[in-house]
């Protein structure tokens, strides 16, 4: 960070206190990137950083298949196969699909309720920065040779010192609590940024689904982070400050552990489930030409979903001697949690009904949630029967039910997403036949993958254990499975292929005109790809899927009849007079501080100095720094939030309405 | 966690904004919303807190008992202490809302000294612990019990530090009746960690703790 120091005598004036800065100017290139505030390219940071991620998960994943593909493996050892199924797990589920989610709800949020930006830009930047610092830190490990080697769950007291002597676990606690931190402080930002600041006439009903998921998933991380965070403490002290949480020989009962663990656990998968259910809620009603069917109960399941997410956590607990009320309790409770995600299911077939569907590979993508998230949420209901259970726990066919939901489920619906929306990010669309060979590849690799992992499991092949004998009848459908990884490998390239040989395709092209897809919702409002300050003005909504109703009506024989073309109802992108938040500095210095704290706990407390005075500075210039720039890009303009009068009903009382959670953004952040 | 706190709270020192609740849906500022949402994150946090301390209270190994070793008037009196913080606390809004700066400024002023007196006790009872056997890897018990009270001690020790902030921009010129709102905020967090003190020195002390 030399920036800062450049800017130090530029900035400020004799009025302004020490270390008072200028805000950056951005600059072009990388710069705009590191300083950006912009909910936009945030969005975008999330999701190549998520895709980073997704490749090493995915490698090891691959390593983990070689060593199972045949009995006695050699390709890796005991020791090294533990710190990759760790690995494996913690990446996908906190650097992949989390991410991803916050990618999609990063970038389409503010669009979707007609906002120019989240409520607190600066604290979004932070959240993603930290969410990468947290990610590099745990990816760390492996460079020192030493990852986490106790499963994503981390049962104590197998994490404590005498059985993980390494580093790993304290490098599973601590990167966990930043991303944390990540997560936690972007959870509150979008609760306050959808409470506050939709556009006139967006009632909370007439969100899109996609929004509403989001919101949902927002309150699940806002109970559920911090109660990790308080089991990922108690972790760290018992490793090194000799704390006795989870040491058995003090008397004290590891299963503490387990209870906090799936207390944010449960809650946990709902997080990683419904902004893919989001996604689909807004891919299959566009792509079936119909609007949701019973989008209350879309949403009110969803709602649902939020709160018994909170009563089911120990039935991953069944075998662990909690007593047979809790069991019978808990089994109960998961059972009942299955009828709102059924719902769901329902809703999302009644949509296709009669539909003029088009299989574009965004709704294939879509429909694959819906088919393999079923298939998931099945073999689900059969682990809620605990005398079942007892049977499936610690087994393969736990492995085949969390892929169903997490890959079946959550990953394919971001791909869905990515298709869906490429057009209004990057201004191009994903080419269609690459995107279906994406599709069936990786669609017919995961269930050769993860198909027979029911059969193994229930032929009794553990869980978590590094190889097998042979004789047991695991050998063919082990095989089978790793044939099946490298399919969906291939399917992964495709999509890395489509990316950039569709980007290269679309050089020197004008960009996708506006509303490739005939779509519903308001982020499609704006051209393609979304200009900085998204609208140009402010958009007046009266219904559910406002931007459908303007381009059709239905006439008097109850037909759908066009009453405006999308180019009519889009706006242009060229207003200049919109107020934006200048970008910052702070949010990566920041960010940046916590892992050197980090390093520091682990080999000597002299690292966490320099780590704790980056905090302290990047607080200190963050609080004091100007609101904005006012030589900046985006700077003047003051007054007059670029909504333009016309099209403006009450302007008046709009207007006012309307730019003031802006001006909140842009300079109390 | 705390860092992103004394941004937001600290903030007033900038004094350039003067924001009310106008124009947001809810009608409560962004700020103050956030800092409403935070704190519904953190009454989870204290629930594992106190969790962990309800279910370790009774394991204290071969080292002390909690019944042993309290001394509850002790504590009760740093209590009290804390609790009239809030009321003068609430009492530095109320007058800065009237535009009484001078009183905002002395009554900051003492909500942080009686804040800081509560953890002075607090380090004084941690160190006579200590002195008495009860050391941090002593047992389950004393781990959780150091544990939940070090979390609270924190927590009060960053409000110590944004009262301070605030009267530090007091002196400066730049905190006045239109930023209020500012004191308002920084309150809700002051009222929350006293009322969570209330639980804990409840669940801690007043329920009546195994000897040994
Ligand atoms: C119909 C809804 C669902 C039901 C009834 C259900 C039920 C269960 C049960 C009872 C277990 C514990 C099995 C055992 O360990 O013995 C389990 C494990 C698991 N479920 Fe689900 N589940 C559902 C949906 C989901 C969703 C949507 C996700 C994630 C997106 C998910 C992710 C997981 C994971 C990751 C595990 C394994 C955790 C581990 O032990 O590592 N489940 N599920
Ligand atoms: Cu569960």
């Amino acid at each position: 960070m030399s920036e800062p120091v450049a800017e130090l005598t530029s900035g400020g004036g004799a009025a302004l206190p020490l270390g008072v800065y200028s805000r950056p100017k951005g600059g072009g290139g990388w710069r705009d990137w590191v300083t950006t505030v912009d909910h936009k390219k945030i969005g975008i940071l999330y999701g190549g950083a998520a895709l980073f991620f997704f490749g090493i998960g995915g490698f090891e994943a691959l390593l983990i298949r070689l060593q199972l593909a045949t009995p006695n493996g050699t390709v890796v050892g005991a020791d090294l196969y533990n710190q990759l199924y760790t690995m494996h797990g913690v990446t996908m589920v906190f650097l992949v699909i989390m991410p991803l989610a916050a990618a999609f709800a990063n970038y389409l949020l503010p669009l979707q309720i007609g906002a120019r930006d989240v409520a607190f830009p600066r604290l979004n930047a932070m959240s993603f920065w930290l969410f990468l610092a947290g990610g590099l830190f745990l990816n760390f490990s492996w460079l020192v040779g030493d990852a986490p080697d106790g499963g994503w769950f981390a049962y104590a007291p197998n994490t404590g010192v005498t059985f993980s002597p390494g580093h790993g676990m304290d490098f599973y606690a601590i990167g966990l609590q930043i991303a944390g931190i990540a997560s936690l402080v972007s959870a509150m930002n979008l609760i306050v940024t959808v409470l506050n600041m939709r556009a006139p006439g967006m009632t909370l009903f007439k969100m899109p689904v996609f929004t509403w998921m989001i919101l949902v998933v927002q309150f699940l991380l806002l109970f559920a982070i911090p109660v990790i965070t308080v089991a990922l403490f108690l972790l760290l002290f018992d490793r090194n400050f000799g704390a006795n949480f989870f040491n058995p020989e003090m008397g004290a009962d590891p299963l503490l552990w387990q209870h906090l663990f799936w207390i944010f656990g449960h809650p946990e998968v709902y997080v990683l489930i419904l902004p893919s259910f989001g996604i689909v809620s807004e891919v299959i009603p566009t792509f079936s030409r119909k609007p949701l069917f019973g989008y209350e109960f879309m949403v009110f399941s969803g709602i649902a979903i939020g709160f018994m997410g909170w009563g089911v956590w120990a039935h991953h607990m069944f075998v662990s001697g909690i007593g047979p009320i809790s069991i019978g309790a808990f089994t109960l409770s998961t059972m009942f949690i299955a009828v709102p995600t059924g719902v769901k299911i329902l809703n999302w077939l009644a949509t296709m009904w009669g539909g003029k569907i088009r299989l574009t590979a965004s709704m294939l993508f879509a429909t694959g949630v819906v088919s393999m998230f079923t298939i998931g949420g099945l073999s689900g209901v059969t682990h809620a029967v605990s005398p079942a259970d007892t049977q499936q726990t610690d087994t393969y066919y736990i492995v085949a039910h969390f892929h169903y939901v997490i890959f079946g489920g959550a990953l394919l619906g971001f791909f869905s997403g990515f298709y869906f929306w490429w057009p209004k990010v990057f201004g191009h669309r994903l080419g269609e036949t690459l995107g279906k060979w994406n599709f069936w590849l990786m669609i017919v690799g995961f269930n050769m993958t993860f198909g027979p992992m029911h059969i193994l499991g229930l032929n009794g092949m553990s869980r978590r254990i590094d190889t097998y004998s042979p004789g047991f009848g695991f050998e063919f459908w082990n095989l089978f499975a790793t044939v099946g990884a490298f399919v969906i490998a291939f399917g992964v390239l495709c999509f890395a292929m489509n990316v950039i040989l569709s980007a290269r395709r679309a050089r020197g092209l004008p960009p996708e005109p506006p509303d490739p897809w005939d779509a519903r919702s308001l982020e499609w409002f704006t051209p393609n790809p979304t200009p900085v300050h998204n609208f140009d003005e402010i958009v007046e909504v009266s219904s559910l899927d406002e931007f459908w109703h303007r381009k059709w009506t239905t006439d008097e024989n109850g037909r759908v009849v066009r009453r405006a073309t999308a180019a009519e109802v889009c706006q242009t992108g060229d207003a200049d007079d919109v107020h934006l938040p200048s970008p910052s500095y702070w949010p990566v210095v920041v960010a940046a501080g916590l892992p050197l704290v980090g390093f520091g706990l682990l080999y000597n407390l002299w690292i966490c100095v320099p780590g704790t005075i980056l905090v302290l500075i990047g607080v200190y210039a963050w609080v004091f720094e100007p609101p904005d720039d006012p030589d900046g890009p985006f700077g003047g303009g003051h007054g007059d939030e670029g909504h333009g009068d016309e099209g403006h009903g009450e302007t008046e009382e709009s207007a006012s309405d309307e730019s003031a959670p802006q001006e909140e953004a842009a300079s109390v952040e | 966690m705390s860092e992103a706190i004394v941004t937001e709270a600290g903030e007033p020192a900038r004094g350039d904004h003067d924001h009310g609740d106008h124009g947001t849906l809810t009608g409560i500022s962004n700020n103050k919303l956030l800092m409403w949402v935070f704190l519904g994150s953190e009454c989870l946090l204290f629930g594992g807190l106190i969790s962990a301390y309800l279910i370790n209270r009774s394991r204290f190994h071969t080292g002390p008992a909690p019944g042993d070793i309290f001394d509850i008037p002790f504590t009760s009196v740093s209590s009290f202490v804390l609790l009239m913080s809030s009321l003068t606390m609430v009492l530095a809004l109320s007058a800065l809302q009237r535009g009484d700066i001078r009183n905002n400024r002395i009554w900051l002023l003492t909500t942080a000294l009686l804040g800081s007196l509560f953890i002075g006790g607090q380090v004084y009872e941690f160190t006579s612990f200590l002195r008495e056997g009860l050391g941090y890897t002593t047992s389950p018990f004393s781990s959780a019990f150091f544990t939940l009270t070090g979390f609270h001690g924190i927590h009060v020790s960053v409000g110590i530090v944004m009262l301070m902030s605030l009267a530090i921009s007091s002196y400066r010129g730049t905190l006045t009746q239109k930023n209020s709102e500012t004191v308002e905020i920084v309150g809700l967090y002051w009222h929350f960690v006293d009322v969570v003190w209330i639980f804990i020195f409840t669940v801690i002390y007043l329920v009546p703790s195994p000897t040994s």
